[in-house]
């Protein structure tokens, strides 16, 4: 079974961003765009999911929601932070409830950029996240393989 | 060419004692509430409250605009209006507007937010 | 009677790309009661007014929300205008009708596709997103954003719209006109979209009076109320009637939906056909405003609502959104009770639900 990769699935979750990035992350998975030809599928479970795509900056009520369910992932996974809102707290920077981008709470591996990050740019980071997903994976296997 | 109904805004001015009772007339005569806001006035310290109401068919809107002191008790309309429920709780929490008797109070915890009334008064540094 | 139980619905689920949490009260299989909870998405964004100037707030106020942002621009310029007096050239009119009849059709597809997908017909939400991509490469090709493009300014917009692309327009037009009349007759003949959709979560028109209800919500159970009668930006040139219907269901919303693409389309093409000849955009805006004014715009999900209020600086001293889920909440939480734990999902879609837009 060594040489058969997996198929990475997605998960996708709306920190505080203004819904233009999730629309973009769902367009960018349905037909004229297509991201699961690239071999991932979208997923609502956390348990299940290998790569997490977090749209919107974090706020008081929701860092303990997006901390939750990055600990749920299974290990090895990859962090996706789409649109400058999840890269930096973009334009709500300065807001009081704000407290900054996905990496304030979460690591993240690669941040797509634009407002709103377009469908091109959120399957670049998803190709991106794939193959950082498998190399992860291998690291992984070997380090496995060692302990047994 | 489109009819176009565009009536004035209707903006008046009460006191709190008559906000019920304003409340209740105009929703007798069969407006339905469509907001509530609040403003803080740093310049006078003062809170101002505008409630809204619009009719469905004449597109008219009134609004009943209440201005009151920081500590001033404001009686809530959701007992007339049950809508409001929402409104009255964002005022309370963002502006710290003491609004009493809300039917369903969140006790500041509606946005679940870190700050206190990050709209209203701003505190003096100690 | 059954044992009560409390089910936490969200803040992560799959209907709803966005986050919300509702406690539902159930009674088994039945719902008794629904209380909702916000503030996942709440950034503050209002309180962004004494940094940035009216002209910058602009921008904060389109990213409100990623679908109606156009229109969310477009009230506060508006409303700002109204305080400023300020009278915006017709071309820039037309065009403004032109990107808000663009996005309400796209967010309309949008919701057809995801309702779609909610009663669980995953083709019909492939095509109807197929479809809106095509009102997209519009909105891309005349402003140069696909959502969020950010072409108002206070005093009119920023870009202008060649003729050649008003010729694309008017085809791509006839082409999505073409292809929904397919989607539609899915839609409304499918006997399993019937039985999903028909007879669930009736509201009736005295329940939306008394709730305040807005948009294709209230205009489903046959209340007649577009806030496009206004006659703000260049509606007061355009010939439409509010799309009714009398049963109050999930059905009936799905009916005022789709037949206002319809009519957007209709809409588009009188823009097109009375669009002016005289080239210009926007006037120039002196001063700061000074005085208060409520505005109310229909957007995609219904009536929203600008309150702004300057006190002759750059800086505003309020800005406020209601934005139309905010108004259509005590709705949904009514409609809600009674109804049966797999329709949920369903009924919380058929309100249009915007909670980045509500939460602000």
């Amino acid at each position: 079974m060594a040489n058969i990769s997996r198929s990475p699935w997605l998960l996708h979750y709306d920190g505080s961003s203004c819904n233009g990035c999730d629309i973009e992350v769902l367009a960018a998975l349905t037909p004229v765009y297509d991201a699961e030809r690239l071999g991932v599928v979208n997923t609502g479970d956390p348990m299940q999911a290998d790569i997490f795509l977090i749209t919107g900056g974090i706020n008081e009520q929701n860092k303990d929601v997006v901390k939750q369910i990055y600990d749920q992932m299974p290990r090895p996974k990859v962090v996706v932070a789409v649109g400058v809102c999840a890269c930096t707290g973009g334009v709500f920077k300065d807001c009081y409830n704000i407290l900054g981008g996905a990496d304030t709470v979460i690591p993240v591996d690669i941040y797509v950029p634009g407002c709103a990050a377009r469908p091109q740019a959120i399957i670049d980071g998803v190709v991106q996240a794939v193959g950082l997903f498998q190399q992860r994976l291998d690291e992984h296997n070997a380090q496995k393989r060692k302990e047994a | 060419m489109a009819e176009v109904i565009n009536p004035q805004n209707i903006l008046e001015e009460i006191s709190v004692s008559d906000l019920l009772r304003r409340a209740l007339e105009l929703k007798k005569a069969g407006f339905r509430f469509s907001q509530a806001h609040a403003v803080y006035n740093s310049k006078d310290n003062k809170y101002e409250l505008s409630y809204s109401f619009s009719d469905y068919s004449t597109y008219q809107l009134h609004s009943l605009r209440v201005v009151v002191d920081l500590d001033t008790v404001v009686p809530s309309i959701t007992e007339i209006i049950p809508a409001a429920v929402f409104y009255e709780n964002e005022m309370k929490e963002l502006f710290g507007v003491k609004i009493e008797m809300i039917s369903a109070d969140l006790q500041n915890k509606l946005y679940r937010i870190e700050v206190d009334t990050p709209f209203g008064p701003k505190k003096e540094e100690a | 009677m059954g044992k009560r139980s409390v089910i936490p619905y969200g803040p992560q689920h799959p209907v709803l790309p966005e986050p919300v949490h509702i406690d539902l009260v159930v009674e088994d299989e039945r719902v008794v009661e629904a209380i909702p909870s916000i503030g996942f998405i709440h950034r503050g964004l209002e309180s962004l007014v004494d940094r940035r100037d009216f002209n910058q707030m602009t921008y904060v106020a389109e990213r409100t929300c990623g679908i109606c942002s156009f229109q969310h621009g477009m009230g506060y310029c508006e409303a700002v205008e109204h305080i400023m007096g300020v009278e915006v050239p017709d071309r820039a009119k037309f065009l403004r009708t032109l990107w808000a009849e663009t996005s309400r059709m796209h967010s309309h597809l949008l919701w057809l596709g995801l309702l779609a997908d909610g009663f669980g017909f995953e083709n019909l939400f492939y095509q109807c997103w197929r479809v809106r991509e095509k009102v997209l490469d519009i909105q891309e090709m005349t402003a140069g954003g696909r959502l969020i493009f950010s072409v108002n300014k206070v005093g009119g917009v920023l870009k202008d719209v060649t003729d050649d692309q008003l010729k694309f327009i008017l085809a791509t037009m006839d082409e999505v006109e073409a292809e929904l009349k397919v989607i539609k007759e899915t839609f409304f003949e499918d006997y399993s979209v019937k039985s999903r959709l028909v007879g669930v979560g009736v509201l009736t028109a005295e329940q939306i009076n008394a709730l305040g209800a807005v948009g294709p919500f209230a205009r489903a159970s046959g209340v007649n109320v577009d806030m496009r009668k206004l006659g703000y930006a260049a509606y007061p040139h355009i010939d439409f009637e509010p799309i009714t219907s009398n049963d109050g269901d999930c059905y009936a919303r799905c009916y005022v939906r789709m037949m206002e693409v319809f009519q957007s389309i209709d809409i588009i093409r009188q823009v097109i056909a009375k669009m002016p000849a005289e080239k210009d955009l926007a006037v120039a805006v002196k001063g700061n405003p000074d005085g208060e004014y409520f505005m109310r715009v229909e957007q995609p999900r219904g009536e929203a609502f600008y309150y702004v209020k300057g006190n002759g600086t750059p800086n505003l001293e309020r800005m406020r959104i209601r934005t139309p889920t905010f108004a259509n909440i005590p709705g949904l939480c009514e409609m809600l009770k009674n109804t049966e734990l797999a329709d949920i999902g369903l009924l919380i879609l058929t309100i249009d639900p915007c909670i980045s837009c509500t939460e602000r």
